[in-house]
């Protein structure tokens, strides 16, 4: 039973964003009792909407509101107005992700001390540890339904995995197998179990991935205690003369503007437009925008440092049969300096259909040596590679100076430039990558350089201090109680394992908080 | 398992034309407004674009993402959009006919007096295009091209690409581990 809720009941948690951070968030939120709006910028398509095919669910999912690049990177050129590949609809990018749920390692909360000074980096030790976390570990892979957890069998693997898997053997790799993936590898939670069908990333059509549109929503809609506005995009976050925040102004469906009154505001909107908000709910008490005392608002933008290895072998793969990422390699993933760079990166199978191997193998490529590659798809075996990058400030969102959206707001504009210890790692990758497949037998290997971001993080990140970041250690803010950052721009820094497992595990925490402020009064 | 067959599927009727010779050359334009193939397998109306700039605009196309086992028509398909856009947008219109008249008076400098087409060679064409590739016009085409061609479903089997799978119920049982070689 879906709960309605006044536009002018200020007892309501307003939560922005549905997908890991705010959809777990909300969900948790109810499941304690509290009333709980869930702004969601997007529409609601359920998984029977999906469609197996790469453009058509581009248009129908991902964000497409203009955004700017600036910075060396390759997507500046190559996307310059899509910076990033994440979603617009309920269910948030959990709808478009692969799936991998790996738990942080425990020096990559505290890096400042592990790795010491790198120049150029704005690195901090994250005011948590991996034992404060581990407990909601637990409950995020329970929630999630993490492969290799709580005894749930490892997924089958694919063809691209057995290639990897070979190549892994033959190196000496040890720890490479099919994953901890929140993709059901036996029926679980009234969910199917994985069909194999790929198409991953364009919304699972069986829901055997976990996605908070068809696991935390409707579960927290079912207590009466939630209530999920789609096409409802935040425009200002608003507050009273004593710097609470008050209430949140949004365009509806037919784009007419809305006030919905809050107790408190928890900002999930993915490490874009989580910044950006803040920035333009400036106003004179915050003329920097919201809870950028520290000026770190928008700030240390990290992406992973990624990239992907595609190889070309003499006898068929056929790579898109199955799990988009069906395995991993992950004994580069320690910390180890004696490679020539600090922290340490995955390397995870991946695929594209033909539409956007086209588009992504080499951007702006043409002619025969491109041709010929794709001539080759159905022999193709790839992986993606993803390792920490380090935060740096100059890395940043910032709102546009000229260009405006459909409501007349600043776009963002998203700048970022490799750091010298990005680039080292990923050209350690590219070899390590190549080298799994030239043994066995590739006869041609492409270092594909990095996607639109998807692994979006840091922008308003979480620290001890007030002075170096925008949140405490739980989420909230370090200038206004009642407001939190609930979605990966509160990551510290970004370790090497993809972040939706941390995001939703933060998110668990943060809900335990949330309601132990209000029953003490705090909030 | 294999579940497609990557050879182009021509019906009877459709094998016969190809066999008579010209399944493969250079688009002609036929008559006024109609650009089509040399074996009239396919013919294309053009609205706004001078007809023998598209049929240029197809062997440009086919010279960018060059695939020998995609026929023409598919090409043409990919670069139609130009011709509508430059019907609504005159400034789209002017960028593709001097862009194409530019590549023709390139092609004459370099020594083919009836112009790009005419260049027996798609080596001689790629220097061409090596020469134009940074300029807007080549960006715009490639830019198109690469989502108007590749997504034609009709071309996915070329590329031995099978496409939606939830329909038919995923490939757990259609392959997805069927790899017998590593």
């Amino acid at each position: 039973m879906t709960a309605p809720y006044e536009l002018n009941d200020d007892s309501v948690v307003v939560v922005i964003g549905s997908g890991a951070g705010g959809g777990t968030l909300g969900n948790e939120l109810a499941q304690k009792g509290i009333d709980v709006v869930v702004l969601e910028a997007g529409g609601r398509h359920e998984y029977d909407e999906f469609t197996n095919d790469e453009w058509a669910s581009f248009g129908q999912l991902a964000w497409l509101d203009n955004r700017t690049t600036s910075g060396s990177w390759l997507v500046a050129r190559d996307f310059p107005n899509l910076p990033a590949w994440i979603v617009k609809a309920v269910g948030g990018s959990t709808t478009h992700w692969a799936g991998a749920s790996l738990r942080f390692q425990e020096h990559e909360f505290k890096v400042r001390t592990t790795y010491g000074e790198i120049a150029g980096a704005n690195l901090l030790d994250w005011p948590i540890t991996l034992k404060e976390m581990e407990p909601y570990y637990d409950k995020a892979e329970n929630k999630m339904g993490v492969t290799r957890t709580n005894g749930i069998p490892g997924l089958p693997g694919n063809n691209n995995f057995k290639v990897m898997k070979a190549g892994a053997d033959k190196l000496g790799y040890k720890e490479c197998h099919t994953g901890r993936m929140a993709i059901n590898s036996q029926d679980r939670d009234g969910r199917n179990h994985c069909q194999q069908s790929g198409f991953c990333f364009q919304g699972c059509k069986f829901g055997a991935k976990w996605s908070t549109l068809y696991t935390e929503i409707p579960n927290g809609e079912a207590t009466g205690k939630l209530e999920v506005r789609a096409k409802a995009h935040v425009l200002q976050i608003e507050h009273d003369d004593s710097g609470k925040v008050t209430a949140v102004v949004y365009a509806d469906a037919d784009g007419n503007q809305q006030r919905q009154k809050a107790r408190a505001v928890c900002v999930a909107g993915n490490s874009i437009e989580s910044p950006r908000l803040l920035l333009n709910s400036a106003s004179s008490k915050y003329p920097d925008g919201l809870a950028n005392s520290s000026g770190q608002v928008g700030k240390n933008y990290m992406r992973h440092m990624t990239g992907s290895v595609y190889a070309v072998f003499d006898r068929p793969v056929n790579m898109y049969r199955g799990t988009t990422m069906a395995g991993i390699i992950q004994d580069e993933s320690r910390f180890d300096p004696s490679r020539g760079f600090a922290g340490g990166y995955e390397m995870e199978t991946l695929s594209l259909g033909l539409p956007f191997m086209a588009a992504f193998l080499q951007p702006g490529a043409w002619g025969r040596s491109f041709t010929s590659a794709l001539d080759a798809y159905d022999h193709m075996a790839g992986m993606w590679i993803v390792g920490e990058d380090m935060p740096q400030e100059s890395n940043a969102i910032t709102l546009h100076g000229e260009s405006k959206d459909q409501y007349g707001l600043p776009v963002p504009n998203v700048h970022f430039d490799d750091h010298p210890n990005d680039v080292a790692m990923r050209n350690h990758a590219y070899t390590q990558g190549a080298a799994v497949y030239d043994a066995v037998g590739a006869t041609r290997t492409f270092p594909t350089p990095p996607y639109p971001s998807t692994h979006n993080l840091g922008t308003n990140r979480m620290s001890a201090k007030a002075s170096d970041g925008v949140v405490n250690a739980h989420g909230q803010t370090h200038d206004i109680k009642n407001l939190f950052i609930s979605d990966g721009s509160q990551f510290t820094t970004g370790a090497a394992e993809n972040p939706t497992l941390t995001i939703v595990a933060l998110a668990i925490r943060q809900a335990d908080f949330i309601a132990a402020q209000m029953a003490k009064g705090e909030l | 398992m294999k579940t497609i067959d990557k050879r182009p599927k021509l019906s009877r009727r459709g094998f016969l034309a190809a066999s008579s010779g010209a399944a493969v050359g250079v688009a002609l334009v036929t008559s006024a407004g109609v650009v089509s193939s040399p074996s009239g397998a396919w013919a294309m109306e053009v609205t706004a674009l001078k007809p023998e700039t598209m049929a240029t605009l197809i062997q440009f196309a086919r010279d960018i993402y060059p695939h020998d086992q995609i026929a023409d028509r598919h090409y043409a398909k990919a670069v139609k959009g130009h011709d509508e856009q430059a019907a609504k947008d005159a400034k789209h219109k002017q960028i593709i006919e001097e862009g194409i008249a530019n590549l023709d008076r390139l092609a004459v400098e370099a020594g083919s007096p009836n112009g790009y087409s005419d260049m027996g060679w798609e080596a001689d064409r790629t220097a061409i295009l090596n020469q134009i590739s940074s300029s807007n016009f080549f960006q715009t085409i490639r830019g198109n091209l690469v989502v108007s061609l590749y997504n034609q479903k009709e071309i996915w089997p070329l590329f031995g690409f099978e496409g939606a799978s939830a329909d038919k119920g995923g490939y757990i049982t259609r392959g997805f581990d069927d790899i017998d070689w590593v």
